[in-house]
């Protein structure tokens, strides 16, 4: 329960973060909230040579409104979306999502940027990327680039990101009021690794769903947007009869759910049929 | 004012709330750490062990005159396996230690275990109970055939004309998952070299210090009284710590081969992995009733998966000899057959974890009694009444004596605080809006404070039983209590300052309880076994009455009246209907500086030893669970939870208390959450706290507790046991109201823990809609 031996740095800049990062390569690690990497490196699981703190990097630390979008630096932590940090419907759905991730401990120091880069399939964050298709924005020396989930996320554990490169900034769309949100997780024990989860993002019109964003998590080895779900609701009333088609419609078309001793691939549709219900109802309700 | 039957606040808090608490761990600056090099198989030959070059490394062939560890049971069917102190030819779980080392620092420790290289041909293990059961497995170890270390039977004369009498036989399996005890502090050794003397300090994370000291002596073939263990704030045990572990008696090999302090500090993954396990049990069940709900006969096969090795001193019959003789619990058993046996395998052996066996048996009778009600239409409440014992003492079927119970007291308490009608109803509507409650009733009784009488029933070579208390007054009036017993979390030494409190006249907060150093304290057995308030306390009520006597003598003589005419309390002796009086600490003085003025306490001075060692009594419980099963997700959330509780005269009701919340948390855990699983390769799949599933508070309902006070002659002090009880009876609660919740759907649960997804593996198996 010790880690192997590193070398660490502390850059108190991203340029200088960035230069670190470049020098060490493969062997270097970006340390920000770590609280998925340092347990990882007492387990030994992760042995990084080289660790970059980013701790120290004060411009890092932001989450501000800007051009519709909610912009989150790659400091911003959990538990800051414990309250409203933007207006309208995603400043209401953000406070429901955090109170899910693990524990207060965890929360007051791991960061959203940080759960993205590490790529849990169980990852709220992750979820809620995917389902509102934000901009990843990853710097590296000499200039950034901006990815979407569907390109960044390769896998469990698994993202676009390149050694040498830091993802600085998240975007989140603004919603407007019309937007109406749900999201359910479900877990043996408080605060534990979603086995299953659910976003659900409607936009009525006149009572109708006219536009549908349904996320899975924790079900497959990256959370995914679920077309045949948000095929069902778009035209629907957002109903129960709605939303149970749009949760089996879900269930169904996982194909490759995860499969480990708390959930095998049967009870991980099971779940993921029940979160989509869920979901959608408390969207509607 | 009695000082006993207060809520006094514990003695033990302050120190441990402001992190002023010294653990095993914090005890070790300066040691050298002690890592072990642990198989990552579950089965195997050591082909070799290759070690880097100038580092400390010990092996088997260091070891060659340290025997093996031997845990004794004087029955023909036991079948003796010795442990290795660390594994020579074979390695026969995953966990087991192959060698240790010895660094600086505990990361360098790590680094240099990961350089020692371990050659090993694996093999096929066995790691089930089938698989150790299957004709022609491989055997785990050549000394037992069929992996069968104990095959314990018995039989009633008329068992068979019980079953053939019956009107209805209930009949099916019962399975619990293996579990492990979970103390919050894992193990710890720290063992130091004293250069002058040539004495071993251990100072150790243990329940039992003077055992501990008994088995690393005779491992290491040194006198006992060149050992001192001590046991320092001990964050829980649950039994875990009371076995003797390959661990401790290399920790203290290496201090004296190294002459230098070391120190093993056990991580997570290793309690885990290879500490010890329990609850791996399968049990074949037959319940005779006749056509009143009769019970006329139980016939019960139980098959206890004890890992690859005999636990030292409890050995691996905790668990199959416990089933055996108590399953009838509180039930009256005419007839009875029972074949219980312990089948070793290729995984961790198992110690005694709170409760022992009695978790996973009354979950077993306490379903058979539900589904006999279910067949013959009674009512859960009325099976019960129809067969509880009601009369005292009661000798059962096995020989076990119960000295009294209020089971039927105790059930009808719980039934009324609930409500039964009410609920009823409740479910009901809840029906018919698509939510499943249910409600479950677990009563059950505790076997607590056994004495040697009770241990040598057993068999066991090592018989524990009695404790010793010595009690010495300062010359300032101050009471020290040296026991043998050595709590770890529960709070005891406020009990036992209670108790001496109104036998001496001397305020609790003027008592000290000294336990857990063998230097200090007389021979004990430690902490186990709901045995300590019992047993210590009615040493310490014992040795009280003595010291009381002394020093009434002392202030007799002081105010120049008779002995009988003193009355001790409030810190004085006063003689009784006058003012007349002198403080005990005056009085103290007196009898050590003017010691000639008293010669009838020349021999002992102001001090006092008592023995205690009786036959053990019986405390019991009702638990009523009502739950809530989420059908979509297999999710059981616990609503309400209700303990009658008999535990005897209360002398600290909030420690009983305390005591009965954290049992019944195991309970829940028993039931509902935590597992420690095994892959078929006999690879470790639970390593880590977000596999093995150890309920939070969110997950724990608050718990309703209420209190008889059915008194026993059994114990002087009138107290009975209440250590394990909440463990007991919390999953048969939560299992019996899981399957009344799922009852429309024909569901019911014979296996602990239910988890949600096996609940929705049996929706899906059952009829798709409730009848």
């Amino acid at each position: 329960m010790k880690p192997a031996a590193f070398q660490y740095f502390a850059p108190r800049s991203l340029d200088e973060a960035l230069d670190l990062l470049a020098e060490h390569g493969e062997e270097g690690k970006v340390l920000a909230g770590g609280q998925s990497l340092v347990p990882a490196m007492n387990f030994r699981l992760a042995r990084p040579r080289s660790l970059v703190d980013i701790n120290r990097i004060a411009a890092l630390d932001y989450v501000r409104e800007e051009d519709a979008t909610l912009r989150i630096g790659a400091l911003a932590r959990h538990a800051r979306f414990e309250v409203p940090v933007a207006a309208g419907a995603l400043g209401a759905l953000l406070p429901r999502v955090a109170r899910h991730i693990a524990h207060l401990p965890i929360r007051v120091r791991g960061t959203f940027a940080g759960s993205l880069a590490h790529a849990d399939p169980a990852s709220e964050w992750c979820l809620l990327a995917t389902t509102l298709d934000a901009e990843l924005v990853a710097a590296r020396r000499g200039g950034t680039r901006v990815l979407r989930p569907a390109e960044f996320f390769a896998g469990a554990l698994t993202t676009a990101l390149a050694a040498e490169e830091l993802l600085t900034e998240i975007r989140l769309p603004l919603l407007g009021e019309d937007w109406h949100t749900g999201f359910v997780e479900f877990s043996r024990r408080a605060g534990d690794y979603a086995l299953a989860m659910a976003a659900a993002l409607l936009r009525l019109e006149g009572g109708r769903v006219v536009e549908a964003r349904i996320g899975v998590g924790g079900a497959t080895d990256r959370p995914l947007r679920s077309a045949a779900a948000e095929q069902i609701l778009v035209g629907s009333d957002g109903g129960r009869d709605a939303a149970r088609a749009a949760a089996d419609a879900a269930a169904q078309a996982i194909e490759h759910p995860l499969e480990d001793v708390q959930a095998g691939a049967e009870y991980r549709r099971d779940l993921v049929r029940a979160m989509v219900e869920r979901a959608v109802a408390q969207a509607c309700g | 004012m009695s000082w006993v039957g207060r809520k006094l606040p514990r003695y033990e808090d302050p120190v441990l709330l402001q992190g002023r608490g010294r653990y095993t761990a914090d005890l070790a600056d300066g040691a050298r750490a002690l890592r072990f090099v642990r198989s990552p198989v579950a089965r195997g030959r050591i082909l070799g062990v290759k070690a880097p070059l100038g580092a400390t490394v010990i092996t088997a062939a260091d070891l060659a005159d340290v025997k093996p560890i031997c845990a004794r049971l004087d029955r023909p069917d036991y079948v003796l396996v010795a442990q290795p102190i660390l594994a020579r030819e074979r390695v026969t779980y995953v966990g087991e230690p192959i060698a240790a080392v010895l660094a600086d620092t505990a990361a360098a420790a790590e680094d240099l275990a990961e350089l020692v290289e371990v050659e090993i041909a694996a093999e096929t293990p066995v790691v089930t109970l089938d698989q150790a059961l299957a004709p022609g497995a491989p055997q785990v170890h050549d000394a037992a055939p069929e992996n069968t270390l104990i095959d314990a039977r018995l039989e009633t004369p008329d068992v068979a004309a019980a079953f053939a009498a019956a009107h209805e036989v209930v009949e099916f399996a019962f399975t619990s998952q293996r579990q492990a005890a979970m103390p919050l502090e894992a193990r710890g050794a720290v063992a130091a070299l004293d250069p002058a003397t040539g004495r071993v300090t251990l100072t150790a994370s243990t329940q039992m210090p003077h055992l501990l000291r008994t088995g690393i002596a005779d491992a290491l073939g040194m006198a006992e009284s060149e050992l001192r263990v001590v046991a320092p704030e001990v964050g829980g045990g649950f039994g875990q710590k009371m076995a003797l572990v390959p661990e401790q008696i290399i920790a203290v090999w290496a201090a004296r081969r190294f002459s230098c302090a070391v120190a093993w500090i056990e991580d997570r993954l290793e309690n885990l992995t290879a500490s010890a396990h329990a609850r791996d049990q399968r049990l074949h069940l037959r319940g005779a009733f006749d056509a009143d709900g009769r019970l006329l006969g139980i016939d019960a096969d139980v098959l206890c998966n004890v890992g690859a090795y005999s636990s030292f001193p409890a050995t691996c019959g905790v668990e199959p000899l416990m089933a055996l003789a108590d399953l009838p619990g509180p039930y009256r058993v005419p007839e009875y057959r029972v074949r219980a046996r312990a089948v070793d395998s290729n995984t961790c052996p198992m110690a005694p974890y709170r409760g022992v066996s009695r978790p996973v048996i009354t979950a077993a009778m306490e379903r058979l009694m539900d589904c006999a009600a279910f067949r013959l239409g009674l009512d859960p409440l009325e099976i019960r009444r129809r067969n509880l014992i009601a009369e005292f003492p009661h000798t059962s079927v096995t020989g076990v004596v119960q000295d009294g119970g209020s089971y039927r007291e105790a059930m009808e308490a719980a039934a009324g605080l609930v409500d039964i009608a009410a609920f009823r109803a409740r479910q009901q509507q809840a029906r018919a809006e698509g939510r499943y409650l249910g409600l479950g009733i677990s009563v059950f009784s505790e076997r607590t404070g056994p004495g040697s009488p009770a241990f040598a029933a057993r068999r066991m070579a090592i018989t524990p039983g009695f404790e010793r208390v010595e009690l010495a007054m300062d010359p300032s009036g101050f009471l020290e209590a040296r026991i043998g017993s050595s709590p770890h979390g529960q709070g005891l030494k406020t009990s036992l300052a209670q108790l001496l409190a109104d036998e001496t006249g001397v305020a609790p907060d003027q008592i000290r309880v000294i336990s857990g150093d063998t230097d200090r304290t007389p021979y004990g057995w430690g902490t186990f076994a709901s045995r300590s308030l019992v047993i210590a306390g009615g040493a310490c009520k014992l040795a009280g009455i003595k010291l009381r006597d002394r020093l009434k003598e002392v202030a007799a003589q002081l105010l120049e009246a008779a002995p009988s005419d003193i009355d001790l309390g409030g810190g004085r002796a006063v003689v009784r209907g006058t003012d007349l009086g002198v403080e005990i600490r005056e009085i103290a003085r007196t009898a050590y500086f003017q010691s000639h003025r008293f010669p009838a306490i020349a021999e002992t001075g102001l001090s006092a030893v008592a023995t205690y060692d009786p036959y053990g009594t019986f405390s019991n419980a009702c638990h009523i669970a009502i739950v809530a099963v989420d059908l979509a997700t297999g999710q059981v959330a616990i609503e309400r939870f209700v303990v009658v509780e008999d535990a005897g005269r209360l002398i600290n009701p909030m420690i009983v208390e305390g005591q009965i919340h954290g049992g019944v948390a195991q309970g829940i855990a028993n039931a509902l959450y935590e597992a420690v699983v095994y892959d078929d390769g006999g690879n470790f799949l639970s390593g880590s706290l977000a596999d093995y599933l150890v309920p939070t508070m969110a997950e724990i309902p608050t718990l309703e507790i209420h209190h008889l006070e059915t008194l026993t002659e059994a114990s002087v002090t009138g107290a009975k046991g209440v250590g394990e009880g909440g463990t007991i009876g919390a999953p048969a609660a939560v299992l019996n109201a899981v399957s009344d919740a799922l009852s429309p759907f024909g569901i019911a649960i014979y296996e602990m823990p239910i988890t949600p997804q096996r609940i929705r593996q049996l929706l899906r198996d059952s009829r798709s809609s409730p009848q």
